[in-house]
């Protein structure tokens, strides 16, 4: 009950970020309309990295505890955070059109090092789907998910060092949108869209949690009645026998 | 001290178990190297014919050539551990996890020498580079990616051998987390190629270095929970 009245606090409070990121928030001067999209793209793009730290956090914990719920928590993390990548992507594709002129920018690190956490987190996901046995599946993405985890900052580095050591010509970059001299109204409506945007993640993220130990339930009771059927076939065999002899 | 020293002998001897088995069989080296062949032909085919074009372009079809003939090689290092549960029993014997995975990644780094090299030598007479006179730079940038290669292709082969449809898997995950080795050793290739003009070479080894060393911390500290399962 209560995280359903979560959910529709949530609801209600992404609609109305997105009512005053549309409608009430005056258009950038430069930018124009086309910088309302930075609102949900960096609340997008700041919830991704928050889910891929539960996910690293969440494997790590497995290890340590060999508690499942922690597996359960990992996978909630991994899968709401490719979901919000790809929404960040997208939406930083379609900001980059009309102000860069193309969709993608090989040259701005930050696009290019999400678009390969995007496919780290797949495979993730992927790996996850491929093994059945939910200790292996656990510590297998635990391991895949941490080092995953170390291997963002150097894609992140290298990427930043490969445009800087080509110096080329300078483009209007994202961080000038929210530079300190912004206008407290668009630092006041990103702040606002982040917190609706948490509030959706946590509704989310506990969804995904409870639908993830449910699984889990199930998975263990299939197996248990693949034993029961295994263990009364075994019987019958036995009882058919004797009556044989 | 003396442990440490026990393990370095354990992984000698697993890598050696490696080189030997590699030397007999040549399972990992020869069926790569002739794929690499194949794949900086079909480069040429992709690029060329403009000679110049393909010089330019020649780092970076290096390096892809390493990096996807490279994911052959350890899986198949690793499918010779499936064989009679030979993994099982390596797990079993009472030494460091680490020291297996030093072991195997040694043996990986070995078989990734080689083929750098071999790709290396091609890709000079194949697009008309001049890799003899930046021979030292070049062969460093070689050392480090191959050694890279190994390290995250031997933790990922771990985590996929026992797996369903592990030939699509194991390059799925370990493209992405070599990205910056291959960005950096596509740079450091091609400026030792031009003969660094900009000062630029050394920061590129050094990412390698770094990527190197901590691939391979990852790996040694998690290596040993794919074997318990």
């Amino acid at each position: 009950m209560k995280t359903r009245i979560l959910g529709f606090v949530a609801l209600a409070a992404v609609v109305s970020a997105a009512i005053v990121g549309l409608f009430v928030v005056p258009p950038d001067l430069n930018q124009g309309d086309a910088q309302r999209i930075m609102y949900p793209h960096v609340a997008s793009a700041w919830l991704a990295y928050l889910s891929f730290g539960v996910t690293a956090v969440g494997g790590v914990l497995w290890l340590w505890r060999r508690d499942l719920r922690f597996d359960a928590v990992a996978l909630s993390g991994a899968e709401i955070g490719v979901m919000f990548t790809a929404f960040a992507i997208w939406g930083g594709m379609m900001w980059g059109r009309p102000v860069w002129g193309v969709f993608w920018q090989w040259e701005d690190p930050r696009l290019t090092t999400t678009a390969l956490l995007l496919a780290l987190y797949v495979g993730y996901l992927l790996l996850r789907r491929l093994t059945e046995d939910p200790e292996r599946r656990a510590t297998r993405a635990a391991i895949v998910g941490l080092v995953a985890a170390i291997d963002i900052p150097i894609v992140h580095f290298s990427v930043e060092w490969w445009r800087g050591l080509h110096q080329t010509a300078t483009i209007a970059s994202p961080e000038r949108a929210l530079d300190p001299a912004a206008p407290m109204v668009f630092v006041g409506t990103l702040m606002g869209t982040l917190a609706a945007f948490s509030l959706a993640w946590l509704y989310l993220m506990i969804r995904r949690y409870e639908l993830a130990r449910a699984e889990l339930a199930r998975e263990e009771e299939a197996r248990r009645g693949r034993l029961r059927a295994v263990q009364a076939a075994a019987a019958n065999l036995r009882s058919q026998e004797e009556a044989a002899r | 001290m003396n442990g440490l020293r026990t393990e370095a002998r354990v992984a000698m001897a697993i890598a050696r178990k490696d080189a030997v088995a590699e030397l007999r069989g040549r399972h990992a080296t020869v069926s790569t190297l002739f794929f690499a062949a194949v794949v900086l032909l079909l480069f040429g085919f992709a690029l060329g014919p403009d000679a110049r074009r393909l010089a330019e372009a020649a780092p970076g079809l290096l390096w892809l050539a390493i990096v996807f003939a490279g994911i052959l090689a350890v899986n198949r290092l690793h499918l010779l551990e499936t064989d009679d549960a030979a993994l099982e029993q390596l797990a079993l014997y009472p030494v460091a996890r680490r020291a297996i995975y030093a072991g195997k990644a040694l043996g990986g780094f070995a078989v990734m020498l080689v083929l750098g090299v071999v790709v290396l030598g091609a890709v000079g007479i194949l697009f008309a580079v001049d890799i003899a006179s930046a021979w030292l730079p070049l062969l460093s940038t070689v050392i480090l990616g191959a050694m890279g290669i190994a390290a995250v292709g031997t933790f990922y082969a771990g985590v996929t051998v026992r797996m369903r449809a592990r030939e699509v898997m194991l390059p799925l995950l370990v493209l992405p987390v070599l990205a910056p080795l291959l960005l950096g050793a596509v740079r450091a290739t091609a400026a030792a190629l031009a003969g660094d003009p900009f000062g630029e070479l050394g920061a590129w080894l050094q990412l390698l270095v770094a990527f190197d060393l901590i691939m391979l911390m990852a790996g040694a500290a998690t290596y040993g929970f794919l074997l318990e399962d």
